[in-house]
């Protein structure tokens, strides 16, 4: 794209547009799915508790309700407690939203579309997305207010415990691929929906529940949503924010959302390879021609997309659906269930790949006769 | 010399983490506070990090054969490895001094002393 | 202005972010604030770490310097700090003593990274590499015991100088398993033993 452009006006401008475009682009990607489940949040959790949510602002369907509430919250004053330590309680929230923005950087949205093809992509999103809590501290502390205080405090501890099991959970699909690099996980499970990770092994099936499980308390979601407990802490690490500083925590929370579900989808649930190889099939692949593959890859994205949206549904069903937890409970799961179960897991997908190389159902086959030799062996030498 | 178009050496890398590694020096020296020194030594060790980083770089010096290559990295993993444990270990010697005394000031640590 | 050499540009700003919020953390006397600087001087060395070409190395440091042990560190100042914001001033004195001491620190190692010609960069007309070894794996293989990198290594002296990680990575393994092991022991919550607690507990000993 860039060599394209600068063979018609010099290379650095070239370069710096190809890298705003791009930039821009994530920029959109990462406010639009903000804007898009503020507006879910409400119709599903709505939906769950038998009404009808946002009806008439823009229509039907009350889609022009997150601009509506956006306008809302910019007209809000913006209020600094005299007790807060100002510069670091305005920068809270921009230092969160730029964490969940740098990880759109490394999340590909087809094969190859990516805007920093990072060969330890995995690494780089586990390392980034926990950056987040990092605004969320730092914004409980400055706002300079016990309940605020108490949430910041939730959620470091929360957070920080739950990333020794996410990135023992991520070890898997990454054990399997042999790669970090997340455009090369996402295509290792071309095909049909069954050689999607999820469905690799019994081991990686489990893996992925305790991946939604951290994930869903690493961005701070109900059940696990302690920092920001309404019954307990007025709002925990939110109480003293209002107006546009709000919205930048809401959008870094709504966009984390996407991001963990993206991620998710392409450890786990093959990415932009549907249950149906639909692009394959209709030969939209860049071998039939450049235009095909590329259509191939959009058809990819949508895919992609659809799983992301479709994680995001259901971490909102799931905190209309579960009451909160404790503190110590939270605690409970994380250190007394996740981490073993994720260790567990992680040892045997390793004896799964090691003694089937080739996935479940080549696996078997192909082990077969190693299996009849290791059976027959001791047989024979009980006949001598 | 136009520091945009000409490249980047390993002087350049060096002179950055020295500048950190002074920072962190100054931040031990002057702080009051265990965990501020604390910053300082991780100020230091990134500064150091940093320079063996640039030295097993690829692409810093018009002559390839002297650089150290991926030892150079090796050598950082390990630091920032032992930087951690080392953090953690710190943070629990402060919390237990606080928990005993009732401040993290390192002048109030002198007893000791002969 | 045609040809920004853009390692150049990119290693400009992430230097002098990394090199402003680190003076700013000497400056600063609010121990929160001076944690916050730290975190942002320390992601631009990851920058520089990416720019070097040492792309696992800068996710490492973004993971574990600037998302473990700075929130570790922001606990600990908010778990040891008194008053709502805690700051500790030092005298001029010392000041003055100590930049001076920085001072000469920084002249002489500065005079040393440019006193050698070689190390000044690699020249202008030289063709950089448009992609960079990804690095990860032969870390990995590193650590494992063996030098990916260096298989084309024909010298006998030096290859056996070559011989891996395994061992430094093992010994390290250990070295973290006491440290969690120490660390939790250390800051562990201590109890008072209650009458009902000693009551229940029966022969054993408070």
């Amino acid at each position: 794209m860039a060599e394209f452009l600068a063979q018609y006006v010099p290379s650095w401008l070239a370069y710096t547009a190809v890298g705003l475009v791009q930039a821009a682009l994530c920029l959109v990607v990462a406010l639009a799915s903000a804007a898009v489940f503020i507006w879910l949040e409400r119709k599903v959790s709505a939906r769950i508790q038998d009404r009808l949510g946002p009806t008439r602002v823009g229509g039907r369907f009350g889609w022009l309700q997150p601009p509506a509430d956006g306008i809302k919250l910019l007209c809000k004053e913006d209020i600094i407690p005299a007790a807060a330590d100002a510069p670091l309680y305005r920068i809270a929230p921009y230092i969160s939203f730029c964490a969940v923005f740098a990880v759109f950087l490394a999340l590909p949205f087809a094969s190859g579309w990516v805007a920093l093809d990072l060969n330890a992509g995995a690494f780089f999103v586990l390392a980034v997305a926990g950056l987040e809590v990092f605004g969320v501290i730092l914004g409980g502390y400055a706002s300079g207010s016990k309940w605020s205080l108490y949430g910041a405090m939730r959620a470091a501890a929360q957070v920080i415990s739950y990333e020794i099991p996410l990135a023992l959970c991520v070890v898997v699909p990454v054990l399997i691929t042999g790669s970090m690099n997340l455009v090369e996980i996402g295509d290792s499970q071309k095909g049909w929906f069954t050689s999607w990770y999820l469905f690799h092994d019994p081991f990686t099936f489990v893996t992925f529940w305790v991946y939604v499980t951290c994930v869903t308390a690493s961005t701070n979601r109900a059940p696990f949503d302690l920092p920001e407990a309404e019954s307990e802490l007025v709002a925990g690490f939110l109480t003293e924010y209002s107006g546009w500083r709000w919205v930048v925590f809401f959008m870094a929370e709504y966009a984390a959302m996407f991001v963990v579900s993206g991620f998710g989808a392409v450890l786990f649930l093959g990415g932009w390879n549907g249950p149906i190889p639909l692009a394959s099939l209709l030969g939209l692949t860049p071998e039939n021609h450049a235009i095909l593959g590329w259509l191939g890859n959009l058809l990819g994205m949508a895919n992609f997309i659809t799983k992301a949206v479709l994680g995001v549904v259901f971490m909102i069903w799931l905190r209309w659906t579960l009451p909160r937890l404790r503190i110590d409970q939270v605690m409970t799961t994380c250190l007394k269930y996740c981490v073993p179960i994720a260790s567990a897991m992680l040892a045997g997908v390793m004896i799964w790949t090691y003694l089937f190389p080739k996935g479940v159902i080549d696996g078997v086959r192909h082990s077969a006769p190693v299996v009849q030799q290791a059976s027959a062996q001791p047989q024979s030498g009980d006949h001598r | 010399m136009n520091p945009l178009v000409a490249p980047i050496g390993l002087s350049h890398y060096l002179v950055v983490g020295s500048i950190l590694f002074v920072c962190g020096v100054l931040c031990m020296a002057t702080k009051r506070n265990v965990l501020g020194v604390l910053m300082g030594i991780e100020l230091v060790l990134n500064g150091a990090n940093l320079n063996f980083i640039a030295f097993g770089s690829p692409m810093l010096r018009a002559d390839q054969s002297n650089s150290i290559g991926l030892d150079g990295q090796m050598i950082a993993l390990f630091v920032i490895v032992l930087a951690a444990a080392e953090a953690a270990v710190a943070l629990a010697i402060a919390l237990n001094y606080y928990h005993t005394h009732a401040t993290v000031d390192v002048d109030q640590a002198n007893e000791l002393k002969g | 202005m045609d040809a920004i050499n853009w390692h150049s540009f990119f290693f400009l700003m992430c230097a002098l972010v990394a090199c402003t919020f680190a003076i700013a953390v000497v400056i600063a006397s609010n121990i929160v604030r001076m944690a916050c600087y730290l975190v942002i001087s320390l992601a631009a060395v990851a920058g520089l770490f990416f720019l070097a070409g040492a792309d696992f190395l800068g996710a490492a440091q973004l993971m574990v310097y600037v998302g473990g042990t700075m929130v570790l560190l922001v606990f600990g100042v908010m778990l040891t700090a008194r008053g709502p914001f805690v700051s500790m001033k030092t005298g001029p004195a010392q000041w003055l003593v100590a930049l001076m001491a920085a001072g000469a620190l920084l002249f002489v190692l500065v005079q040393a990274s440019f006193s050698i010609p070689a190390w000044a960069g690699p020249l202008a007309s030289q063709p950089q590499p448009a992609t960079l070894p990804a690095t990860a794996e032969q870390l990995g293989y590193g650590l494992l015991g063996v030098r990916a990198d260096q298989l084309d290594q024909r010298d006998a002296v030096a290859r056996g100088g070559l011989s891996g990680y395994l061992l430094p990575f093992e010994i390290i393994s250990v070295h973290l398993v006491v440290v969690l092991v120490g660390a939790a022991y250390l800051a562990r919550a201590k109890r008072r033993v209650t009458k009902l607690s000693t009551n229940t507990a029966g022969s054993h000993k408070p």
